[in-house]
């Protein structure tokens, strides 16, 4: 076929093939409100390699800017776009529409057990707080005229330290946990997998402090070991192998002691 | 705060109580399988059984064993799930204890009844 020819017959007109769906546009439901509101759907045209992300930006960009969400980095480094897509908590920057897509509908939500502040956008205090409760920084006992600190990297502490270092506290794992939605005072799995990384830190010197902290129904205790953390953590951290380490560590600290000293 | 921090020591200690008890359970739930095969051999009707059972000292400090860990696990987990599925209610202390006091009392009353025959 000459191009001459497909230009005077356009019902063989050749496209791209960009699946089934690539010319009809996404029924989109947002929340819009605060505690109180309502899903409000919008109509966004599809694209290829569209994130959920590109989703709510093109709504607040073309359709509606009133909408209020949080973002910053777009490729999975700050942790602020999570939000509960389709009914899972997931990073909205990383998450391809053709990934989660039930036929045409995508509902968007702000992330669970948080307060919200406007729309898709949450108040991340009380998550913060959490790991301030859990002892969840660190403090050392060594100035600028001591010599570094030797943690050799293959040493137990190090490895298990590693195993959860990389979270950047996006909340996720927060806002999948049953236990944070039927204890509001419960911790929850980053404050609780931060408390573990460090007290498998050689050179902090808090540990009891923290033990004490995150000993018990409001701490590492109350965790069911359902795993919805580690299932959701976009990182592919296990919060639910931190916290069963805390809570053989903890209890034992609180009944036989530990190598720091007795709870 | 310095009760807050008691709390959840205390908390700590009770989970570590329950887990002890589970594993006494695990093997006492097993070796109480075996049992009941023992006591069912050659006839089901309660003489029969007590006739193999009865007396013996063995078999009454394996079942109060059996007992105590029922009495230390069941109303921690109890309480735990009352407190997460009523947390304002305040039942869960009274009902984990009454709970606690009906598997010890009724527990060692049916040991006490087997070892004995029913004699006290």
């Amino acid at each position: 076929m000459t191009l001459s020819n497909f230009a005077l017959e356009p019902t063989f007109q050749l496209r791209p093939y960009n699946g089934v769906m690539s010319n009809s546009d996404l029924k989109v439901k947002v929340w819009r409100g605060a505690q109180e509101g309502e899903f409000v759907e919008y109509l966004v045209p599809r694209n290829s390699n569209q994130t959920v992300l590109d989703v709510v930006t093109y709504i607040q960009r073309k359709l509606d800017p009133t909408l209020s969400y949080r973002f910053a980095c777009r490729v999975g480094m700050c942790g602020s776009c999570a939000m509960t897509v389709n009914g899972v908590a997931r990073w909205t920057c990383r998450t391809h529409v053709s990934k989660i897509v039930k036929g045409d509908s995508l509902e968007i939500a702000p992330l669970n057990n948080l307060p919200v502040i406007k729309d898709l956008a949450t108040d991340m205090r009380e998550f913060f707080n959490k790991w301030k409760g859990a002892v969840g920084f660190f403090k050392g006992d060594k100035t600028r005229h001591d010599d570094f600190a030797k943690v050799p990297p293959e040493s137990k502490e190090r490895q298990l330290a590693n195993a959860g270092i990389e979270c950047i506290g996006c909340g996720v794992c927060y806002a999948s946990c049953e236990v944070v939605e039927s204890r509001p005072n419960y911790l929850g799995p980053a404050a609780l997998n931060r408390a573990w990384t460090l007290t498998n830190d050689v050179r902090d010197v808090q540990q009891l402090e923290r033990m004490r902290a995150v000993a018990g129904d409001a701490g590492c205790h109350a965790c069911h070991s359902q795993g919805s953390c580690t299932e959701a953590c976009p990182t592919s951290i296990a919060p639910t192998a931190s916290i069963a380490g805390l809570k053989k560590l903890v209890a034992r600290a609180a009944v036989r002691g530990s190598k720091w000293g007795k709870l | 705060m310095g009760q807050a921090m008691n709390q959840g020591v205390l908390q700590a200690k009770l989970w570590y109580a329950q887990r002890i008890s589970a594993m006494v359970l695990g093997i006492c739930v097993a070796i109480h399988l075996v049992i009941i095969f023992y006591a069912i051999r050659g006839g089901l009707n309660a003489q029969e059984i007590l006739g193999r059972t009865q007396g013996n000292i063995l078999f009454a400090f394996f079942y109060e064993v059996f007992v105590l860990a029922c009495f230390v696990h069941a109303p921690i987990g109890m309480a735990n799930i009352l407190q997460e599925t009523f947390p304002k209610s305040g039942i869960a202390k009274p009902i984990a204890g009454a709970l606690g006091l009906f598997i010890l009392v009724l527990g060692s009353a049916a040991v006490l009844g087997v070892y004995t025959g029913g004699a006290i």
